[in-house]
């Protein structure tokens, strides 16, 4: 896989100049959102900050967080800083509970949104000779015309087909061509399931690159999507909220996502909020430096990383954040156990006969949570006795309790049966509340 | 002479079993012989047809998880105790039984048993010593 760097003035600056950018982009920023935006006016004041307090980037520890729950109480727009004529397109992200999370742009916002995706892009080898088949939904959802316009960008072929129709998915990648393929991680399994089932043959298809994101994602399953599909699959990260896909990207080092921080500030910070040394896991928060429709100071991501910023043997000096691999708020407390889901899948990765297919239903019956974790046979089956599935089921349990520490129930369903959308995988159902 | 059996994991809810028998029903697949083995979770629909290896694809296109298992098919002589002299040169001979289902396919001929055990080339030679009579895939699917 090539190395290709799309802007080498700006992905290999000195961390210095790194570090001079930031100051003053996050000089500008608090101005813009204390001037425009009474929600940041009002934080701050009840601080008692003001922007000239804000120096340099340390000065960040002053400013107030911005949580999910901010937005969804200025829905739609209450948090844009550019006034409506100045904003060119929103994109909303469908919320767990009630009304969406939006997001406003300025013409500025999706210039500068299309070079970060094209730099993300070109971290996947993709060039203006590619032929990039986008498999995100297109719509509200960031994904498609996020990867959309990042690949034109470098003026690469872009296929837009958007989500859905995997019969014709699987023609027009074979037909047209496609050497990459973005879309979430959960639909590219889909793909690969439905090639399978078709018996068709990988040397047909010409793909090199997945640019999969949207999700949290394993290594495991990152493995099985590369042998599966024959191709180096890379880990976009990005949310609405800050823009879409493009925030951060893998490289072929494969040592955690460069985050673009002439445009973005990542921290991360403990439980109590305090700021986490580098290398050290937390949870991620960013903010905004230099987006003009709704920038955002210290928005609380709820993504498990870590940052580091020690130089990087592709060339980019930009610091890297570990995979995100969990979300604190996808994480279940279980009879006080704290359970992650994707330490349900990599234990269940380690068993023989079974799918990469899951689901975690949690419910509670009097004061004790249930837990029943529903898993997807593979296609052969490991014995045709009852004895022998009533023994992988109980090996299933067994790993959990080892692995999980939660004793659950565990049942066994056919291949393809549990849901899976053509955006994000559900993978717990908790109806405990 | 052994007869290849489809086995196929199909869950416990309403409308699967159905599902299922209309798929080989819909590609004319004819289930010679039909077993289902069953817990409150799932079932195990063991059955043989002709062409075996064409239902497999059928059924594994369809999304089902499946296998194919060697088992055994003798008839036994309508008269009473034929059935148990079988079942005691097997045991004799410490061969467990996995599991064990009849048939008829003609009014008044004999019963047709197959069987799954652990050591099938073993069992066979024992049964062959006593002259039990075998039937290979193409007989049952003719019968
Ligand atoms: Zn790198």
């Amino acid at each position: 896989m090539e190395n290709i760097i799309f802007n080498p003035a700006a992905e290999t600056l000195s961390r210095d100049e790194i570090h001079e950018i930031q100051s003053r982009e996050l000089r500008d920023v608090t101005r813009r959102v204390y001037d425009n935006v009474p929600f940041y006016r009002k934080k701050m004041d009840a601080l008692g900050v003001k922007p000239e307090d804000i120096k340099t980037a340390e000065d960040i520890k002053y400013l107030p967080f911005t949580e999910k729950s901010d937005l969804r109480d200025n829905y739609p727009f209450g948090l844009f800083a550019a006034p409506q004529e100045q904003i060119v397109r929103v994109h909303a992200s469908s919320g767990t509970t009630g009304k969406p999370t939006v997001a406003g742009y300025t013409q500025y916002d999706l210039d500068m949104w299309a070079e970060l995706m094209a730099r993300s892009l070109s971290c996947a080898g993709v060039n203006k000779k590619s032929i990039v088949h986008v498999a995100y939904g297109y719509g509200l959802f960031t994904g498609g015309l996020g990867a959309h316009y990042g690949a034109e960008r470098i003026g690469a072929t872009v296929i837009p087909v958007s989500g859905g129709n995997t019969q014709r998915q699987l023609m027009l990648l074979k037909d047209f061509g496609a050497t990459a393929l973005a879309c979430t991680p959960s639909y590219a399994m889909n793909l690969a399931d439905a090639m399978e089932r078709e018996g068709m043959d990988m040397s047909q298809l010409k793909l090199e690159a997945g640019v999969f994101g949207a999700e949290p994602w394993s290594e495991h399953m990152r493995e099985q999507l590369e042998t599966r599909l024959h191709i180096k699959a890379f880990d976009v990260y990005g949310l609405t909220e800050m823009m879409g896909p493009g925030v951060a990207m893998d490289c072929v080092e494969r040592c955690g996502l460069h985050v673009w921080e002439d445009h973005f500030l990542p921290e991360i910070i403990d439980e109590d909020l305090q700021p986490l040394p580098r290398n050290t896991e937390g949870e991620l928060v960013i903010t905004t430096l230099t987006k003009q429709g709704m920038p955002l100071l210290r928005y609380r991501t709820h993504d498990l990383s870590s940052l580091d910023d020690r130089p990087c043997a592709c060339g980019r000096t930009h610091v890297r954040m570990r995979r995100v691999k969990a979300r604190t708020d996808d994480m279940l407390i279980i009879r006080g156990v704290n359970v992650f889901p994707s330490q349900i899948e990599h234990s269940l990765l380690k068993i023989p006969g079974i799918a990469p297919q899951y689901q975690i239903v949690v419910d509670r019956k009097g004061s004790l949570d249930t837990v029943e974790v529903q898993v997807e046979l593979d296609r052969t089956l490991i014995g045709d006795t009852v004895r022998d599935l009533e023994a992988l089921n109980k090996r299933i349990v067994g790993q959990l309790a080892s692995d999980v520490l939660i004793s659950c129930q565990v049942k066994l369903c056919q291949p393809g049966s549990l849901p899976r959308s053509e955006g994000k995988a559900k993978r717990v159902i908790d109806n405990r509340k | 002479m052994y007869v290849k059996q489809i086995s196929v994991f199909i869950e416990n809810s309403p409308g699967k079993l159905a599902d299922f028998t209309r798929l080989l029903g819909d590609n004319g697949i004819d289930l010679v012989s039909l077993s289902i083995a069953d817990t409150t979770n799932f079932g195990i629909l063991r059955g043989i047809v002709a062409d075996y290896e064409k239902a497999v694809q059928i059924i594994e296109s369809a999304g089902y998880t499946v296998c194919l298992t060697d088992v055994l098919a003798v008839t036994v002589p309508d008269k009473p105790g034929g059935l148990a002299d079988i079942l005691l040169l097997l045991s004799e001979n410490e061969i467990a039984i996995e599991y064990l289902y009849s048939f008829v396919r003609n009014k008044g001929s004999n019963a047709l048993i197959v069987f799954r055990v652990a050591d099938i080339d073993k069992a066979q030679d024992i049964l062959r010593a006593h002259h039990v009579n075998f039937l290979s895939q193409e007989e049952i699917c003719n019968v």
